[in-house]
């Protein structure tokens, strides 16, 4: 019905402070406790969507919350998402703040003047389908808001976790903590070949030991960034393969085509070898106290 | 360009490919630098492919038979100055070139061949078997 809406901005308006404080009520009953700085933020929220839905019922259609009208109702709720995202709150939460507003909104529906049921349960309805939408629009935005953080934190960690370090002249090492998946094996890849290019490095170490299992696909990984490393002229050498791996790759059958070593410091000292350096001891070691 | 210009250091022919390969080009090429190993009596040869931004299927069979060709001709050959780029797309391709060797750079790619031709027992062995042998 096209009156609805003038209607509901009309309610909204006359009964404003009823339904607010019949809407923070509900909210209270819901179970989730507010201390006193939280309900203030919740009130002062409850206060600005039902001014805001006031606005846009007064302006625009209530069966379709997309159109131009309904814009600063959406973006307050995604603003209300993203901030209770950071607060830490569930989606539950966050869905029950649009839902309580029913109860209240249904109760002065039911007190206006001269309405007779039939009419009654068709605003209900329609109110109901109204904010049936924007509880959606306001769960979507919250998941959407915490993909993008989980987004960002996993891009986070995946430059965290990929370091190339210089152990020496012409020595690089690329320890891997972590599984190998592709979009990991690609950036490992660009680092180490970036690396491999500004260093002049003629051997490259690629530390397992953070690396908790090697399926055929991550020695596959393994198996593509020693090649690209060959390609640019870096022998590979692997180490830190714990015994539990070496098994593993030996009952998968896997042929890795590349010199391994148990640890680190055997790698370091085959590389330090293979460009004609040794490491000597010069009398006895020195105590740290001395 | 009609064809890729071939220079002599020492013993070595340095070829340093600056213009897309076709077909003919690379028909041409393997023609001149067999005859050029040939006359100069050449034992190693160097590609340098630094300024090449795509390398595609064809370009690596090319290096391969290269190799191959100079190998029968007793020369070594190295490839040199792939980008970073070009070798992930190569992996991608599953072309590792195993038979061909590489370095970072001409200077690399100069020693290589200066300690291949003066310790002719590593000559042909593969390099991870003469790592092998290391151990």
């Amino acid at each position: 019905m096209p009156h609805d809406n003038r209607a509901l901005a009309a309610l909204i308006e006359k009964d404003h402070a009823a339904i607010l404080s019949g809407w923070l009520a509900t909210l209270k009953r819901s179970g989730k406790r507010y201390d006193s700085r939280a309900e203030a933020t919740v009130v002062e929220q409850g206060r600005q969507l039902l001014d805001q839905l006031r606005r846009a019922a007064a302006a625009g259609q209530l069966d379709d919350i997309t159109t131009p009208e309904w814009a600063p109702v959406r973006d307050l709720l995604e603003d209300l998402s993203r901030v209770r995202v950071a607060d830490g709150f569930s989606t539950s939460e966050t869905a029950a703040f649009v839902f309580s507003i029913k109860e209240p909104l249904f109760d002065a529906l039911r007190r206006a003047p001269g309405v007779t049921a039939d009419e009654l349960a068709r605003q209900i309805w329609t109110v109901t389908c109204l904010l049936d939408q924007l509880g959606l629009y306001t769960i979507e935005a919250f998941v959407r808001t915490r993909e993008d953080m989980i987004g960002r934190q996993q891009q986070e960690l995946l430059e965290l976790s990929t370091p190339v370090v210089e152990l020496w002249d012409g020595i690089l090492a690329l320890p891997l903590i972590g599984t190998l998946d592709s979009a990991r094996t690609q950036i490992v890849m660009e680092n180490l070949l970036e690396r491999i290019v500004t260093s002049g490095a003629e051997i490259a170490i690629i530390d397992i030991t953070g690396v908790p299992t090697v399926d055929t696909l991550v020695a596959q990984h393994l198996i593509k960034t020693i090649s690209a490393a060959r390609l640019m002229g870096a022998d590979c050498i692997l180490s830190g393969i714990r015994p539990q791996i070496a098994q593993t790759i030996v009952h998968l059958g896997l042929e890795l085509n590349v010199v391994s070593k148990a640890t680190m410091a055997d790698a370091l000292g085959l590389a330090l070898r293979r460009t004609g350096r040794s490491i000597v001891r010069h009398g006895a070691p020195v105590s740290p106290g001395a | 360009m009609s064809e890729i210009p071939i220079l002599r250091i020492g013993d070595c022919l340095l070829v340093s490919i600056q213009v897309d390969m076709h077909d003919r080009l690379a028909m041409t090429l393997q023609d001149d630098l067999t005859q050029r190993i040939v006359a100069d009596r050449a034992h190693g040869v160097m590609i340098d492919i630094s300024a090449l931004e795509i390398v595609d299927s064809f370009i690596g069979r090319m290096l391969n038979n290269i190799a191959s060709m100079s190998r029968v001709l007793d020369a070594v050959t190295v490839v040199v100055g792939m980008r970073p780029a070009v070798a992930i797309t190569l992996v991608e391709l599953g072309l590792t070139l195993t038979g061909v060797r590489t370095a970072l750079n001409v200077d690399k790619g100069l020693a290589m061949i200066r300690g291949i031709i003066d310790n002719p027992q590593n000559g042909y062995a593969r390099r991870d078997a003469r790592a092998d042998r290391e151990q």
